[in-house]
C-alpha cells in the first residue's frame, strides 16, 4: 500500500473547496445574458385548470415569456418518462400516466408545475407569476393510499380509474402458502414505512443556454447522472438530439436519490431557452424542494413469518401497498418491486417468500429512490419480523438471527439474488462484542434505577449494490444498461485524468478514484484529476446511486488501467530495447527483469507520446485507454448494528446511548471516506426511524413543507458511532468492493424501532418514533403491565 | 388544512341594529382587517379583496362572498373563497347568529375554513393564532360600529 494507494485513510482532496466555500454548484454559474424562471404551482391537491390568464404578467416589468403546458404541447416536447417497465400479476403493462412538464388539463399535486414566468431578474419572475391568474375546478383529493384504491376515489390518471399503477408478485406463492400451513408458530406485523422528503443540502437548479449559431443546447443541472438526463432528455423528451445537447451536472451538494430523476424544472429551463433567446436559470427554494424532489419510501405492508418447532425460519408473506404519488417519476416503479421484493431474504436462509405490491397513485408529490430506494424497505420488514418472532419465541433475538444466518456462498434466494458471498456471524460476533451485549442486563438496571427504559436493537441488514448486471436489470424491466464507462489519459508529462461515467455528489470520488490509479500507476494522488459531471467530456456513463460508484464506476477504471499498463509496457520495451515479455511494472518503475535499467513511469508517458523509439507502423503512439464495465452480479454488502437506547417514560424523548456498526463492504479503497458514509447512513435512517415524515392532510396539502414542521437529525441527537468492519472481498468485480454508500440508512431504522420496542415490551411504536408517539407507546405498555 | 374557530361578543346595539350593520358592505369593509375593497354584487354576494399576512406569507387575496341561510334578524351564514396567487387559497365561512341578551345583542359565531398552498405549507402552525387576532380585530371594530354615538 502506497501513501496515498487502495487502503490509505487519505484526506479527500474535493473538501478544501468545499469547506472554503469554493465548489462551483449550478447557481454560481452565470451566463451572460441569463434570465430567471420562476414556476407557478398548483396550490390545489387535485384540480381541473379551466384557463390560464397570464396578460397582467406579460405585462409585468422584465417579463419576458410566460409559458404554459399548451406551449409544450405546440412544440412537441414531450412527457417525463419512468424508466422501468413493471408488469402486473396477469403480465399485463403498468399503467402510467401523461406526465408532462407542465400540467395540460389537470393538476395533480401541491406544487405541480402550471406555468413559468422568465424574465429579466428573478424578483420580476416571482411578482409577475403572482399575477397570472389560474381558474381551477377543485377536484377531490386522493391522499390515503388505502382509500385511493376503494370504491368513490377520485381517479388521479383516466388510464388508472382505481388509481392501481401495478398489482405485481414475486416468488412462490404455493410453496410459501404450504410452508406456513406447516408452521408451529406464525409472526404477523402490521408495518409502516414512513414518507421521508430528500432534503439534499443544496436544492435543486438548472440552467438552459441555446446557441442559435450551432443549435446546441447545453443545461447545467444538479444531477447525479448528466448522461441519463441528457439520453431522456434527447432520446424521449426530445428537446433537441444528443449530439446537440451538453449535460454539465458541475459540483452537486449531495442527492441521496432525489437527483437522479429528470424533472420538469430542468426540461423547461432548457425549452424555454430556446424560445426566448436567453440563457434560463431556475434555483429550487426550500419549499419547492419539499413540495417537489420526489419523496422516498411510504409504504405501508402486513408480513408474516413462519417458523418451525426449532427456530428456523420456513417462510415469508409480504403484501405492500406503496404510494407511488401523482406521477411515475424516473425510476419510482421499480423501487417498491425489484430494488424492494428481493431483499426480503436478508441475511437469512428462508426456503419460500412471496410479496405482493401494489403501487398507487395519489395526489401527493411523485414518490422514488431515497438513500437506500427499496431495500431499507425490505431490511426494515425482515428485522422487525426476525426480531419480534424471536422474542414471540423467548429466543435471545443474536441467537435466533444466528440460527437462521445463511452460511453457504453462493447463495440463491427464492427471490432473483443468488449472494455471492459473506459471513454474517463473523459481523455479528464483532458487533456483539464492541457493543458490549454481555453487560446489557446490568445497564438496562442501572437505567432503570434512574427511572429509564433501556432497549436493545439488532438490525442484520444486507443490501444489493453495484447496480448492476445490464442483462439482468433488462430482463426485469429497466430501460437502460447498468454499466459504467472510464477513460484515462496519461499527458506526456505522466499525470492523469480519469474520465469517468459516475458522479460525486459528496462521495469523494476525486479522492478514492485518485488512489486507485496512485496505487496501480505508483504515482501521488495529486498528479491525478478525476473529471466527472460533462457530457462533453465523458464519452457516456449511468451515473450514480445504488452505492455502484466503487463496484461498477471504480472497475471501468481499473480495466481501462489495464490497458494502460499494458500500452506502457510496450513502449516502455521499445525505449529500453528488450521485449515487452521482460517488462515489468512496479511501484510505478517500468524495468527490464534481472536488470538494473528502468524507467519512470511519466518518463515512459512522454516516449509514449514522443514516439521517437518505435515506429507508428508497429506501435500508436500517445497513452490513452477507456473502457465500459458491466458487473456480472449485483454486489451484497451486509452487516450488523446494534442500537441500545433509553426512553424517558415521562416525556416519550429517546437518548440513543450506544451505536455499534460492523459492516461487511468487502475490500476499503478509503477507510476514512468510508466510515463518514457509515456515519452520514446512520444519520440519515435515525432521522427516518425517529424525526421525519412528511404528512399531507385530508386535502394534500404537505403541512410539514418547511423545517418547522420537519424535523431532521441532529448532531446532538447522534451518539459517537463505534464502527467496526469485517471483509468478505467481493468475487464479482476486479477490486473486490461492495458497496457502501447506503449501508446506514439500510440498516438503522430497524435497530432504533426495535430497540425502542424491546424497551417497551410491546411492537405498537411506529415510524417516526417522536417523543409524542413514544409516549402514546409507553402509555399503553403501561396499561399493559396494569392488566397482567 | 382545514382549521376551526368560535367565539361569542356581546354588541352593545339591539340585534336589528347589529343585523342591519352585517349586511352594510360599507360597515363591514371598514371592519375587516386588511379589507381593499368589498363589493356587493346582488343582495346575497359581494366580491372582496383583502391583505393577509400569515407569518412569512402575505398576499392580497381576492374573492367572493355570499350570504345564505338568512333568517333576519337572528344570522345567517357568510361563506367565502379566495384566491391568493402563488400564496395559496383560503375558502369557509362562518355560521353567525344573534340573540338579544342584557345590554344588547350576543353575535355567535362558528367558523370552518381550509387553506392551501403556500400558506398552509408555511404558516400552517400559525394560522389559527392569526385568524383569531383577525377575528378579534374584527369584532372590535364591528363593536365601535355599531356602537350609537356618544351623545
Amino acid at each position: 500500500m502506497t501513501a496515498t494507494g487502495i487502503g490509505a485513510p487519505v484526506r479527500r482532496k474535493e473538501d478544501f473547496r468545499f469547506i472554503t466555500g469554493q465548489g462551483r454548484y449550478t447557481d454560481d454559474i452565470n451566463q451572460p445574458g441569463q434570465t430567471y424562471a420562476v414556476f407557478v404551482r398548483s396550490p390545489h391537491a387535485h384540480a381541473a385548470i379551466k384557463s390560464i390568464d397570464a396578460t397582467a404578467a406579460k405585462a409585468s416589468p422584465g417579463v419576458l415569456a410566460v409559458l404554459t403546458g399548451d406551449d409544450l404541447a405546440a412544440d412537441k416536447v414531450g412527457g417525463l418518462i419512468c424508466g422501468w417497465m413493471i408488469h402486473n400479476k396477469d403480465g399485463s403493462p403498468m399503467r402510467a400516466g401523461g406526465h408532462p412538464a407542465l400540467a395540460q388539463g389537470k393538476v395533480r399535486y401541491v406544487g405541480d408545475h402550471v406555468a413559468v414566468v422568465i424574465a429579466e431578474t428573478y424578483a420580476q419572475a416571482r411578482d409577475a407569476a403572482e399575477m397570472v391568474v389560474v381558474d381551477y375546478t377543485v377536484l377531490p383529493a386522493v391522499v390515503d393510499m388505502v382509500k385511493a384504491t376503494q370504491k368513490g376515489a377520485a381517479t388521479v390518471h383516466d388510464v388508472a380509474p382505481d388509481n392501481v399503477v401495478y398489482d405485481w408478485h414475486l416468488g412462490d406463492k404455493a410453496s410459501t402458502d404450504a410452508a406456513f400451513a406447516r408452521a408451529k408458530h406464525v409472526t404477523k406485523l402490521d408495518i409502516v414505512n414512513n414518507r421521508l422528503v430528500p432534503n439534499p443540502m443544496e436544492p435543486r437548479a438548472a440552467i438552459g443556454d441555446y446557441d442559435g449559431g450551432t443549435e446546441a443546447f447545453t443545461l447545467y443541472t444538479t444531477s447525479q447522472n448528466p448522461h441519463v438526463a441528457r439520453l431522456v432528455l434527447s432520446a424521449f423528451i426530445g428537446i433537441a438530439p444528443e449530439h446537440k445537447l451538453r449535460v454539465i451536472a458541475p459540483d452537486v451538494g449531495g442527492g441521496f436519490g432525489s437527483k437522479i430523476f429528470i424533472y420538469a424544472e430542468e426540461t423547461v429551463c432548457v425549452w424555454a431557452a430556446k424560445k426566448v433567446g436567453r440563457p434560463v436559470k431556475w434555483v429550487s427554494d426550500r419549499t419547492e424542494a419539499f413540495l417537489c424532489d420526489a419523496h422516498g419510501r411510504d409504504h405501508l405492508t402486513h408480513a408474516e413469518l413462519a417458523v418451525d418447532d426449532k427456530g428456523k425460519i420456513l417462510a415469508m408473506r409480504v403484501k405492500t401497498k406503496a404510494n407511488l404519488g401523482a406521477y411515475l417519476s424516473t425510476f419510482a416503479s421499480s423501487v417498491p418491486t425489484y430494488l424492494y421484493a428481493p431483499l426480503l431474504s436478508g441475511q437469512y436462509d428462508i426456503p419460500a417468500i412471496y410479496c405482493e405490491v401494489e403501487g398507487v397513485y395519489t395526489t401527493t408529490a411523485p414518490v422514488d429512490a431515497y438513500r437506500g430506494a427499496g431495500r431499507p424497505e425490505a431490511t426494515f420488514v425482515v428485522e422487525r419480523l426476525v426480531e419480534v418472532a424471536a422474542r414471540q419465541l423467548g429466543q435471545d433475538p443474536a441467537a435466533f438471527r444466528k440460527k437462521n444466518f445463511i452460511r453457504k456462498f453462493p447463495h440463491q434466494t427464492p427471490v432473483i439474488m443468488a449472494y455471492d458471498t459473506g459471513d454474517y456471524s463473523a459481523s455479528l460476533e464483532k458487533a456483539l462484542d464492541m457493543a458490549d451485549y454481555k453487560n446489557f442486563g446490568k445497564r438496562k438496571r442501572d437505567s432503570a434505577r434512574a427511572g429509564k427504559l433501556r432497549g436493545i436493537g439488532f438490525s442484520a441488514y444486507i443490501e444489493a449494490c453495484g447496480i448492476a448486471p445490464s442483462q439482468a436489470v433488462g430482463s426485469l424491466g429497466a430501460g437502460v444498461g447498468l454499466w459504467e464507462s472510464a477513460e484515462v489519459r496519461v499527458n506526456p508529462v505522466g499525470t492523469v485524468e480519469v474520465l469517468t461515467g459516475s458522479h460525486s455528489h459528496g462521495q469523494g470520488h476525486e479522492t478514492t478514484f485518485a488512489q486507485l490509479v496512485s496505487d496501480r500507476l505508483g504515482i501521488p494522488i495529486d498528479q491525478v484529476a478525476i473529471v466527472h459531471g460533462d457530457t462533453d467530456k465523458v464519452q457516456f456513463g449511468m451515473g450514480t446511486y445504488g452505492s455502484r460508484s466503487g463496484a461498477v464506476g471504480m472497475s471501468a477504471i481499473s480495466k481501462a488501467l489495464d490497458k494502460v499498463v499494458a500500452k506502457a509496457k510496450k513502449v516502455a520495451a521499445y525505449a529500453l530495447e528488450a521485449s515487452d515479455g521482460d517488462i515489468e511494472f512496479k511501484d510505478g518503475r517500468f524495468s527490464v527483469a534481472g536488470t538494473d535499467r528502468s524507467l519512470a513511469f511519466g518518463e515512459v508517458a512522454l516516449q509514449a507520446y514522443i514516439a521517437h523509439k518505435f515506429s507508428g507502423q508497429d506501435l500508436e503512439p500517445g497513452l490513452k485507454e477507456g473502457a465500459f464495465y458491466d458487473p456480472t452480479n449485483f454486489t451484497f454488502p451486509s452487516g450488523v448494528h446494534i442500537c441500545e437506547l433509553e426512553v424517558d417514560p415521562e416525556t416519550g424523548t429517546i437518548r440513543i446511548d450506544r451505536w455499534t456498526a460492523v459492516d461487511d463492504f468487502g475490500n476499503i479503497i478509503n477507510p476514512m471516506i468510508v466510515e463518514g458514509q457509515v456515519h452520514g447512513g446512520i444519520a440519515q435512517g435515525v432521522g427516518q426511524a425517529l424525526f421525519e415524515g412528511a404528512h399531507y392532510d385530508k386535502d394534500g396539502q404537505l403541512v410539514t413543507a418547511s423545517y418547522m414542521d420537519y424535523c431532521m437529525p441532529r448532531a446532538d441527537d447522534l451518539p459517537s458511532f463505534a464502527v467496526g468492519t469485517t471483509v468478505t472481498p467481493c468475487p464479482s468485480n476486479p477490486l473486490g468492493i461492495k458497496g457502501c454508500g447506503e449501508a446506514g440508512a439500510i440498516a438503522a431504522p430497524p435497530a432504533v424501532i426495535n430497540a425502542i420496542t424491546d424497551a417497551l415490551g410491546h411492537e405498537d411504536v411506529t415510524m417516526p418514533a417522536t417523543p409524542q408517539e413514544v409516549w402514546r407507546a409507553v402509555q399503553k405498555a403501561q396499561r399493559v403491565l396494569a392488566a397482567e | 388544512m382545514a382549521m376551526t374557530m368560535s367565539g361569542d361578543f356581546v354588541l352593545p346595539a339591539d340585534k336589528e341594529t347589529v343585523w342591519a350593520k352585517l349586511n352594510d358592505a360599507d360597515v363591514l369593509r371598514v371592519c375587516i382587517p386588511g379589507c381593499q375593497s368589498l363589493e356587493k354584487t346582488s343582495d346575497t354576494s359581494f366580491s372582496a379583496a383583502a391583505k393577509v399576512k400569515v407569518g412569512p406569507v402575505g398576499a392580497t387575496f381576492k374573492g367572493k362572498v355570499t350570504l345564505s341561510e338568512i333568517d333576519p334578524p337572528n344570522g345567517y351564514r357568510i361563506t367565502g373563497e379566495g384566491e391568493g396567487g402563488v400564496a395559496g387559497f383560503a375558502k369557509g365561512g362562518a355560521v353567525v347568529k344573534l340573540e338579544t341578551v342584557e345590554g344588547g345583542t350576543r353575535l355567535t359565531y362558528d367558523v370552518e375554513a381550509q387553506i392551501g398552498g403556500k400558506l398552509a405549507q408555511l404558516g400552517g402552525r400559525l394560522i389559527n393564532g392569526v385568524a383569531k387576532k383577525m377575528a378579534d380585530e374584527f369584532f372590535a371594530n364591528f363593536a365601535k360600529a355599531v356602537t350609537p354615538p356618544a351623545a
